[in-house]
């Protein structure tokens, strides 16, 4: 049993009261990683001087005026590694940035940081987030908690599996086509995908900049509204933030779903979705109903064509976003080439692994000249079409609810050798970045042992109501105070 | 055996030329757009190093700036415009991709009026866009044989503006005409510095031939590197000479991209066709598109200044100034607004007109300096003409004056006083003196006295000498003739 089983609130109130102390927590955290992710292997790198420099400094925040501050002080947290933390390497789990430390923090960590938050380290990822089961980190592979041999859905798979492994409360992750949600569901915690541009973007290593976003990957989903309570908002580094007010997220969290409207996309339930898996969604549904919540079965007609779509957009972007990794300023490079050419060939061949050099080939010809219209133009016609057909859905139905992925966890390598199916994992979560709508996963029950999650759509700007119908459920099956079976994997 | 028929070649020249924006930061981050003279790599920041997770934010002044010029050159501005990325890779380019304008630049369709050998014509001006300047890379010696480049990126992300001309010069004359005026213009709504040496105005040419009188267009050759007006226009003739030589000996022009090489004093090809790059330009998503309302137009519009030839026709009319003469005194405003303060001061338009352009300006062209940096300002050479114009000082004098207040900075009318440069005006004085000269030249006396009014000359020539030049010459003439009386008809 460690003190990292309770949900922030709570640690909050004994930081606040000095039942506990910040440098007490941040050494149980440092304490729980050295003990159990050698097993797991979601920590690329802790930082141990810089949590107990931060946790002394909050506890003197929390002497000097216990009720003034934020509940985010004195609490350990995690960051997925495409987020730059200033004067800590960050590889983004890539060959290419490896020993590439930089001279500033992304934003939404800054903003951590400024409230007392304790960074115990950065947690492993698909490289550059490109990936769905996490298995395309360059440096290790990471585990599900919950079957060792199941991988943690990606890409924030290191982010998920901290939290779920109770090696910190929160981690931030990035969601570009469900990169938060997926391994949320199948680690068994929250993970939040806020509306496009309600989090300032600054210092997230780019993926597909018109699809990403940072967001909380937690236990509770009043967790995940205080953390990303902390994050959101207008940043005068990222033009494409919200000037909208984030407002109160946590004061309708106790509202129920009693009256609301909820709407099943009739296309996600074709996609294959596994039995057991479906099984857990049709008790959801139920439960919702019961506590109240007008359930319809809605149609979102371009689903079967936003998957194709997001892979002429993404890797489009991909294409562009990776340039800037030519082994001139960061990374390895390369000796001894003979020509330019063959720098930049030798420095990004060396450094990009199969993945990210598939889809950076991907879009290089999506956006060749003679193939530009054909995909990159049409791919952003179905884009709004897309959006459309969520703006008419969210004039219907207030929240949108459909399982997170078509699956539970699978195991380590079932899919590598097959990427279309890879792709497909994503084909749920993936038209809410399309959209740029707000999206969350929240825990809704097993599937054969294994945790699966609902995933719950709101509108744009509508992250009030995705934590309120997510709440809702959460209350119903507390399934967050179920940990993964970690005793086998302690050291 | 046929007689080759020589074909008439007319050229079809276009420019693109590229300006540094005068704004005080760089185009995306906070860093200075004034980059020059900084230890290297100091002027930069996460966002212009291209570090992995840095974003771009719009540079407003830059827009405004790029709005005004397009203003000036009577462009349209669009109610929506965009940015998007160029996609390459080279070293001074830290993201792989420049941040530009493609399909919804922030202006279109204007033109410029110029000026070539007395005829007007005005060419057509495709587009005003905005985007950001590389950084500068640095080799040991020639880059061929260089074993290391050094990469500075301080430049990286400064404000530059693409002016985009219509094909519509017809000779490597109308294409410096329209340089010039070009940067004119920049010049006098203060957006560039108009520094062609040191790289913040660039300007590439698009040439191509075809009979005169035809209206297809021939095979287009982009000539590049060209760093002074006159190298632009020598460049394009040895282009045109190329071109006709080529096309006459029944050859084919290349599509190509040529450099022009000051040594030699010729084009050399850079790259072909073939080898064209490919830019895979699309929307820049870290950049939401921008609105430009008509009410921030109409705002820019209304601070435009007076432009060069507004001011030209002002100046013929108001101050009565020949055309060659209004040319100079606004060739740069610094020196229309040095003008109008001079006149200002209460000097006639014509002298002052003249003292600016041919003295003042000799002696700044020979220290390089502007009119305005010089350390004789227009209330002091105001001072010194009207010690001129009242009679109280002569124009050699004068002269001498200016060149001395020039190189000390003194004021020049303090330095007529304590150089006792004033006139002699004593008639007292000058009459021992005339009576003199009278005594020294007895024959001119005499060749006056009998009709040879000429003669005068030599008499107030010699009382001239005897006082340096400070006699002043209307009292010295007047006393001659008195002293002489009438002479015989
Ligand atoms: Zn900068």
């Amino acid at each position: 049993m460690t003190l990292l089983e309770e949900p922030i609130p709570e640690l909050a109130r004994r930081l606040r009261r000095r039942q506990v102390s910040a440098v007490e927590l941040a050494r149980e955290s440092l304490a729980q990683v050295e003990r159990i992710d050698p097993g797991l292997g979601a920590f690329l790198r802790t930082t141990p001087e810089l949590a107990l420099a931060a946790a002394e400094e909050a506890d003197r925040r929390l002497a000097a005026d216990p009720e003034g501050s934020s509940p985010l002080c004195g609490i350990p947290l995690a960051y997925k590694d495409v987020l730059c933390t200033e004067g800590v390497e960050t590889t983004a789990a890539s060959q290419i940035l490896r020993g590439f430390v930089p001279p500033y923090s992304a934003t939404a960590v800054a903003r951590l940081n400024a409230l007392g938050a304790v960074p115990i380290g950065k947690v492993n990822c698909d490289e550059f987030a490109m990936g769905s089961s996490n298995e395309n980190s360059s440096y290790q592979t990471t585990r599900n908690p919950w079957e060792l041999d199941r991988v943690p859905g990606g890409s924030s798979g290191g982010s998920a599996v901290a939290v779920a492994s109770r090696l910190v409360c929160a981690a931030l992750g990035s969601d570009t086509g469900g990169s938060i949600r997926l391994p949320a569901s199948f680690t068994g915690v929250v993970g939040y995908k806020p509306t496009y541009g309600r989090v300032s973007r600054y210092g997230l290593i780019a993926f597909a900049s018109s699809l990403d976003q940072v967001g909380p990957l937690t236990k509770t989903v009043e967790e995940a509204a205080l953390v990303l309570a902390a994050i959101a908002g207008p940043d005068p580094h990222d033009s494409t933030t919200l000037q909208e007010p984030v407002g109160d997220l946590l004061a309708g969290l106790e509202q129920g779903v009693r009256g609301l409207r909820l709407g099943i996309p009739r296309e996600y339930l074709e996609v294959g979705i596994e039995a057991p898996v479906e099984r857990v969604f049709e008790s959801s549904v139920e439960l919702l109903r019961g506590l109240g919540a007008e359930i319809s079965e809605i149609s979102l007609p371009t689903t079967e064509y936003a998957l194709a779509a997001y892979y002429v957009i993404a890797p489009a972007e991909v294409s562009s976003n990776l340039a800037r990794m030519d082994g001139v300023r960061f990374g390895p490079g390369a000796e001894r080439a003979q020509s330019l050419r063959q720098a930049y060939e030798t420095a990004r061949h060396r450094g990009f692994g199969p993945e990210v050099r598939r889809r950076i080939a991907l879009g290089t010809y999506a956006l060749s000249s003679g193939y530009y219209d054909a995909y990159y133009l049409r791919a952003q016609k179905v884009r709004t079409l897309v959006a459309q057909d969520f703006a008419q859905a969210f004039e219907k139905v207030d929240a949108v609810i459909s399982p997170t992925a078509p699956t539970a966890a699978f195991r380590l390598g079932e899919r590598t050798a097959d990427p279309l199916a890879m792709y497909a994992t994503d084909i749920l979560t993936l038209p809410a970045n399309l959209a740029g709508v707000s999206g969350i996963s929240v825990p809704a029950g097993f599937a054969e042992g294994l945790p699966v999650g609902l995933q719950v759509l709101g509108p744009s700007l509508g992250e009030a109501m995705c934590l309120r119908v997510a709440r809702a459920l959460e209350r119903e099956l507390e399934i967050w105070r179920q940990a993964p079976p970690l005793e086998r994997v302690a050291a | 055996m046929s007689v080759a028929t020589r074909v008439d070649w007319e050229a079809v020249i276009g420019l693109e030329v590229h300006a540094q924006l005068l704004t005080r930061s760089k185009m995306f981050c906070s860093c200075r757009a004034d980059y020059l003279g900084l230890p290297p790599n100091s002027n930069t920041c996460p966002t212009c190093l291209g570090l992995p997770g840095a974003l771009p934010v719009i540079n407003r002044e830059a827009v405004r700036m790029t709005i005004r010029t397009a203003l000036a050159l009577n462009c349209e501005i669009p109610e929506f415009t965009k940015f998007d990325r160029k996609n390459y890779f080279y070293p001074d380019l830290p993201k792989g991709y420049q941040i530009s304008q493609y399909d919804l630049p922030l202006s279109r369709n204007g033109w410029l009026e110029v000026e070539v050998e007395g005829r007007t014509v005005r060419p057509g001006i495709t587009r005003v866009h905005l985007e950001e300047d590389a950084g500068s890379l640095h080799h040991a010696g020639e880059i061929q044989n260089s074993p290391f480049s050094l990469v500075d990126l301080n430049r990286a992300g400064v404000p530059l503006m693409e002016i985009v001309g219509e094909p519509d010069l017809r000779s490597p004359l109308e294409a410096r005409a329209y340089l010039t005026t070009l940067r004119q213009v920049l010049l006098y709504i203060g957006v560039n510095d108009g520094n062609m040496e040191e790289g913040s105005l660039r300007c590439d040419a698009n040439i191509s031939l075809r009979p005169r009188g035809s209206e297809g267009l021939g095979v287009k050759v982009e000539v590049k590197n060209m760093n002074s007006f006159r190298s632009l226009q020598r460049a394009l003739e040895f282009e045109l000479r190329r071109q006709s030589e080529l096309l006459d000996a029944g050859g084919e022009v290349a599509q190509e991209t040529r450099g022009w090489s000051e040594a030699e004093q010729r084009t050399v090809s850079q790259r072909s066709k073939e080898e064209a790059q490919e830019y895979r330009y699309f929307p820049e998503p870290d950049l939401p598109p921008l609105r430009v309302s008509r009410e921030q137009v109409e705002e820019i519009r209304s601070q435009l200044p007076e432009l060069p030839p507004a001011r030209r026709a002002r100046f013929e009319s108001q101050y009565q100034l020949a055309p060659q003469l209004a040319g100079l005194l606004t060739a740069r405003p610094q020196d229309s607004q040095y003008f109008e303060q001079v006149v200002g001061h209460g000097v006639s338009p014509q002298l002052a007109a003249n003292w600016q352009s041919q003295e003042l300006q000799g002696l700044c062209n020979a220290a390089n300096l502007g009119v305005e940096e010089c350390r004789v300002g227009p209330a002091a050479l105001a001072g010194l003409l009207r010690l001129l114009e009242e009679g109280k000082i002569s124009s050699r004098s004068a002269k001498e004056v200016l060149a001395e207040a020039f190189e000390s900075g003194r004021d020049p009318a303090q330095l007529v006083r304590s150089k006792g440069l004033g006139l002699i005006q004593d008639p007292e004085q000058l009459g021992q003196l005339v009576e003199q000269a009278m005594a020294r030249q007895p024959q001119a006396v005499a060749d006056f006295q009998a009709g040879k009014t000429q003669a005068l000359r030599s008499l107030v020539g010699l009382v001239m000498g005897m006082t340096k030049g400070q006699a002043d010459p209307v009292l010295v003439d007047r006393l001659l003739r008195e002293r002489l009386g009438s002479p015989q008809a």
